[in-house]
Formats: structure tokens, sequence, C-alpha cells
């Protein structure tokens, strides 16, 4: 039995090898993916293009714009001279946000009464906006209590009123990231999606194009059994898939400099059994095709669902109860957890057991099917 | 060219997706799945964020403020620690994704030196929902602190003076309730058809090629150019289809404003279809085997159209070389130009700019694949 595994073992690898073309994708496109997707995959809201627009030309409008204006979130691109040209502004798309200061606000400020600030935003992309509102209203928060306090010391000679000097503060501990840097977060999730899309595709190819180009019936008429086929097909893609993760691993901690904080051996035992349910995935739509083309179409199918809802970029949590339990048959979803867990927050078995679990089942499940399927398809 | 070939030759490939049934019906299903699945299940939007409390003091103002928090619609307290370790198995196990430790000087402190920390330890794995966690916790800590300020001035019979200098008055435009939904659907028709697309194309020539029907094809007058057109056709035809179900269900079944002209539509999305469509080709052209076109083709669409399109996260804010690099992916045109008819109403004046970018791109794909083609010949 093993001499016979070890054949369609070489018999794999040389075909891996001979192919130009499968010798460039299996090096090349993991570490070139991982270092666009690295940089592109962010939340974060750094420089947010602001249109300013003074029509009050007052002391306290021009403190009021200077705060915003020194704030690093915010990044003034325009200093427009009319309300048409702030519309202009925000329907060409060259701010996402514009200030407005009306005409008679600092006289509502000495007064002592609500002056308006007027916030424009461009709620196209609404995470973005939402961001961009916070950092605003913050900014706005801090001059109005400085104006505050001030207007009360000078008008009503309160002076260290200590009854309204109370506050609750916040001080805010982000672990595991406390820069709160979104690379952190999607750099080893970008290992796990680069993984899944080109592993996948390549073991759902293999027993289709045995099918297709005729060369199943010779193996078919060999003595080999259909688990020994099946073994025979996995290992050197499972070789290939710890060889993608390893190099895209190196990748984002020396590149990309992603602390890796856990155990070294539980991040090796999470990525087998993920590269294993995969692999079976893969077997799987291979059994099920009849053509190449058939088997491409099926993984463009499958592998978005997985990519999207994965917990990738877009919180579990947040989706329908339908949705939440379509991901629990998801691969991808537990690796997220062990590859965040292990390298962000250092937890071990004792906390990830269940997920990796949950990924040996799958494995097995598929792994089981695809042999069942192999069977009935040689019948 | 002639029209007789090139219908020969399209009705050649409607039998191949005659004979394929199966990867039709997929085709087709694509967009209903895909829309369903991703309409409901891409959400940025956060609510009920899980939280664990650990409330060292137990005292009624602690529990006043802690009520703040249960009362807030975007925090949800599943867990009420006692102890430390507890709070770090809690958001270890991710079972919450923010913990409130209110120390045990709390009220002490409120009264003795008028300021008390309360901390707030966020889960930052995912720094997106920490940052947006911690934005609301602010909220309900400042709402709870201006209500202590209050109680305290009316304890004392001083008389109420309101000075509220500045009001925030923002509004929205486009997408006036920030509904994560509105801005990520329209996106999400482009990232379909993208999909959609490179499925139907990539390997009708490279199937050629490896069952050896080639060099029949080769054999006949039919000239390159007549090949492309007459095998893009069929699918050019079933893609409309395709992204016309997506296009409806975003507009009606999601309910995502539709502010444009279906005529700007129609034509964009042409565009892209033929390009998109053109990309699959090309590729099939330059590889000849099914494996490599289809992995080239995984790779170039899959992952580029959801993560440099624009579609959900932001291009100003990449870095200016993978900024550049956006350019490549044509996605990215037909983001920007399916968002701004489905949420500004733009016109074709207004989308010059992507719109001249497609048609760049078009012309490109067009000569490079019928180059392609008679380098591969000889």
């Amino acid at each position: 039995m093993l001499s016979r595994v070890t054949n369609i073992l070489i018999k794999e690898f040389i075909q891996l090898w001979r192919d130009k073309w499968g010798r460039f994708l299996l090096v090349f496109p993991p570490v070139l993916q991982l270092l666009l997707f690295g940089y592109a995959a962010t939340f974060e809201v750094h420089h947010v293009s602001t249109a300013v627009l003074d029509l009050d030309h007052t002391q306290e409008s021009r403190e009021l714009i200077a705060r915003f204006t020194s704030s690093n979130r915010l990044n003034i691109v325009e200093r427009a001279q009319s309300q048409d040209e702030i519309n202009a502004a925000i329907d060409r798309s060259t701010a996402a946000v514009a200030l407005v200061v009306h005409a008679g606000f600092a006289n509502l400020l000495r007064k002592g009464q609500e002056a308006p600030l007027q916030v424009l935003v461009d709620g196209t992309n609404s995470n973005t906006a939402l961001i961009a509102l916070g950092y605003i209203n913050t900014i706005a928060a801090q001059f109005s209590l400085n104006y505050a306090t001030e207007l009360a010391e000078r008008t009503l000679g309160i002076v260290g009123m200590e009854q309204a000097r109370i506050q609750v503060t916040v001080a805010s501990r982000p672990w595991y990231n406390p820069d709160l840097n979104g690379r952190w977060f999607f750099v080893p999730g970008v290992i796990a999606t680069v993984t899944l899309v080109m592993l996948v595709n390549l073991t759902a190819f293999a027993v289709v194009r045995e099918r297709e180009v005729g060369t199943l019936e010779q193996i078919m008429v060999s003595p080999i059994r259909p688990a020994e086929f099946i073994l025979g097909k996995t290992v050197p893609f499972f070789v290939v898939g710890l060889g993608i993760v390893g190099l895209v691993t190196i990748v984002g901690i020396f590149w990309f400099r992603i602390p890796f904080v856990g155990n070294p051996l539980v991040f090796i035992l999470g990525t087998t059994l993920y590269l294993l349910s995969l692999l079976a995935l893969g077997l799987l739509i291979s059994t099920v095709c009849s053509t190449q083309h058939q088997a491409f179409s099926t993984n463009f199918f499958v592998l978005n669902p997985l990519f999207i809802l994965s917990g990738f970029s877009f919180p579990i949590s947040s989706m329908p109860d339908v949705l939440q339990w379509f991901t629990c048959i998801n691969p991808l979803r537990y690796y997220l957890i062990v590859i965040r867990g292990t390298f962000l927050k250092g937890i071990g078995v004792g906390v990830l057991w269940p997920d990796l679990l949950a990924m040996a089942a799958i494995a097995a499940v598929l792994l089981t099917a695809s042999i069942l399927r192999f069977r009935k398809s040689l019948e | 060219m002639r029209i007789r070939r090139l219908k020969a030759i399209a009705v050649k490939e409607l039998l191949h997706i005659r004979r394929d049934p199966r990867s039709l019906i997929i085709g087709l299903l694509m967009p209903f799945t895909q829309m369903f699945m991703f309409g409901y299940g891409v959400t940025l939007d956060l609510r009920h964020i899980p939280v664990c409390t650990f409330d060292r003091e137990a005292s009624q103002h602690s529990q006043a403020l802690l009520k703040n928090f249960a009362a807030s619609a975007y925090f949800a307290i599943t867990r009420n620690v006692r102890t430390y370790p507890a709070l770090v198995a809690a958001i270890d196990r991710a079972d919450c994704k923010v913990a409130v430790v209110i120390p045990p000087d709390f009220s002490l402190r409120l009264t003795d030196i008028g300021t008390s920390p309360v901390q707030v330890i966020l889960d930052a794995t995912d720094d997106n929902t920490a940052n947006i966690a911690l934005g609301y916790a602010l909220a309900v800590v400042s709402g709870y602190s201006s209500g202590v300020v209050l109680d305290a001035l009316n304890r004392q019979g001083r008389e109420l003076q309101q000075i509220r200098p500045m009001k925030v008055q923002s509004r929205v435009w486009f997408n006036e309730d920030l509904d994560s939904r509105n801005f990520i659907i329209p996106g999400l028709v482009a990232v379909v058809m993208a999909l959609v697309g490179a499925q139907l194309t990539s390997l009708t020539i490279s199937r050629e090629w490896e069952r050896g029907t080639m060099e029949l094809l080769i054999s006949t007058p039919v000239k390159p150019s007549e090949l492309m057109i007459g095998k893009l056709a069929p699918y050019l035809a079933l893609s409309w289809v395709d992204a016309a179900f997506c296009l409806a269900i975003a507009a009606l079944w999601f309910g995502v404003p539709f502010r444009g002209t279906i005529f700007t539509l129609f034509v964009t999305t042409t565009l892209f279809l033929i390009v998109v469509l053109g990309i699959g080709y090309l590729l099939s052209v330059l590889i000849r085997s099914q494996i490599g076109a289809s992995q080239i083709a995984l790779l170039l669409t899959l992952l580029p159209a959801t993560l440099l399109s624009g579609y959900v996260f932001p291009i100003d804010q990449m870095p200016s070389v993978v900024q550049d690099i956006t350019y490549l992916v044509y996605s990215r045109y037909y983001v920007t130009i399916i968002k701004a008819i489905f949420l500004k109403g733009s016109d074709i004046p207004a989308l010059a700019v992507p719109i001249l970018y497609l048609l760049v791109y078009a012309a490109a794909v067009v000569v490079l694949a019928a180059r392609a083609f008679r380098k591969n010949l000889g």
C-alpha cells in the first residue's frame, strides 16, 4: 500500500513542478498578494479630506477652524469661498467632509447661545463617514468645553467651581493591539484567505483534470484503492499549503512586523487542521464535477461566501442568525480565530480547542464524503 | 469580418454552454446567492456589542453608570464578573469585546476630587470594532458625567446656567442614515459581476487547447477577431441577464436608493462587462492550461475585486504605491461608477473620468487579446 501511495505522490509532485505556470504560481502570488492586501485592507481613517468655509471671519471662527486644521486626522484640501463651492467639493468627492461656519457665529457664542457649526458629510462610505463624524464631534466638544469654561469665568465669576468640574473620564485599554493598528488585524486574515483561494482551487482541479484528460481510467484499472488515491492526491497539496502559509507568515512577521506572541506549536496544529479541511473541500468539489470548467465555476461559487462570511472583515455578530449558523461550517472562520489568537492574543489550546475541534470535524466529514463520492464515481 | 463566421462561432459556444448545464446554472445562480448572502451578511454596523462588567465598588453610582451602558442599543451586557481573571478569560475567549471596570473608590473620588476614571478594556484584535466601540463608550460615559453635574448643581440649589456655546449640526449626504448596506450593496454588484464574468470566459480558449480542438479551429478560415467576438457575444448576453438580476435585487429587494438613470447604468455596465469578459478571454489565450488560467483568474479577481476596488476599503487611505496599483484593478472604476449612479444619481458627464479609464482598458484588452492570439498561432 505504501509504495502505491508513494508512486502517486511522486507523480503528483512531478505534475505540479512540470507546469511552468504552476511553479510560478506557487511562490510568487502568495507573497505579492500579502504585500498588496496587507497594505490595502484597513478601515483606519487617517486623513479625512476636508473642505472649510468661514463666512464669519472672526477670531472665534478662526480659532475653531485652526483646531480642525491642526488635527492630524483631518486634511484640509479646500478653503472654499461660497456654499456652492462646498457643495461642489462634496459632489465631486474631492472632500469627504465639509465644515461651514455661518455669519453671526461669534455673536451667538458671546451671548452664550447655541452657535451652529454646520458639518456636511459624504455618506457614500458610511464607515469612513461615521469615523470622521466621531473625530469632528470630539474636536468640537473640546472647543465648546474650553469656551464655556472661559465664558463662565468671565461673565458669571464662577472660578474653580468644583461641582461643575465633576467628570467621569474613560481610561481606554485596547488589549492585544494598543495602537489600534488595522494591519495587525488584517495581515493574519490575509494569510488565511490567500491560502484558502490558492489551495482549494489547486486541489479541486486535481481529480477533475485526470477525469477530463482521460487518465483517470488508467488509474482506475491500476490496483490502487480510492482512499490511497485520495491520500496521494492530498499530501502534495498539503506540503504546498504548508509552504504557502510558512512563506507568507514569515513575510507577515518580518515585513509587516506583526507580533507573534503565541505558541508556534498551537499555530502549526491549527494550520494543519485548516489545510486538511481546505484540501478536503477541494477534493469534494473535484469529485462532484466532471469538467475543469465546472470545478472552476464551483470554486467561485463556494470561495467567495467562505471569504466574506468568515469574520475576515465583517463582524459575524452583526450578521442575521441564518448567516451566523452558516459560518459554523466555514473552516476559515475558525482558522481566523486561531491565527489571530496565536499572533496577537497568545492564547493556547485551552481557549482554542473548540475551534480546532470544529476544523478537525469539518475536515473529517468532507474527506469521508469525497472518498465515498469518488468510490461511487468509479462504479 | 464575416457575420456568417461570427454566427457559427457564437452558435458553437452556445452549444458548449448548453452541454454543460451545471456551469450555466451556477452562472445564473451566482447573482442570487451572492447578492442575498452578502446583502445580509456584509455589514459594518455595530449593534449589541457584548460587554463584560467588573464593578469593584457596587455602589448606587457605579450601578447607575452601568445602567447607562445597558440602556444603549450599541451595547449588550452579557457578563458580570467579580474577579479580574474572569474578565481576562471573557476577553480571551472573545465572549466579550468590551469590558468596563469601575474602580473600588469610584464614588469617593467623584465627591472628593471631582473626577474618577472608568476603565474600558477593548479586544482590539479587530481595531475597527474596537475604535467604534470606544466612541460609543465615551458617549455613554460623558452622558452619565453631565447627568452627575446637573444633579450636583440642582442639589446646591444653584440656578442652572446652561451654557452650550456650540452645537454640531451634521448633515449626511447621499446616504442619509449612514446605513452601511447602502454603501456596500452597489459595490457588491460590481464584485459579483467581476467574478461571474471571469468565471464565464477564463477557460474558453484554454479548453480548446487542452482538448486539441484549437488546431481544428485554426485550420478554418475564421479570423482571430471573429473568434473573439463570436466567443464573447453569448457570454455578454448571459452576463447582461446576471447584471440585471443583481441590480434588481439591489434596488428592489434591499431598497438601495436608485437616483440615476437606467440609460447611464446600462452603458456603464455593458462597458464593464466587456472589460471583464475580455480579460477572461485574454487570460485563456495566454495560458494554455485550464488549471493555470483558472488559478490566475481567481488571483486577479476574487481578492482584488474585494480588497483593492474601494468596495469597502477606502482607496484614499491606502499607501500611495498601493493606490497606484489600484488603477490596474478594473473593478475599481465600476465600483466608483455604480455607487455614484445609485446614491448620487450621477450622469455620464459626471462619470467621464472612470468611464474613460474603462474605455482605455477595454481597448487595451481587445488589442492585447488579438495580438497574443496571433503569436499563439505562430
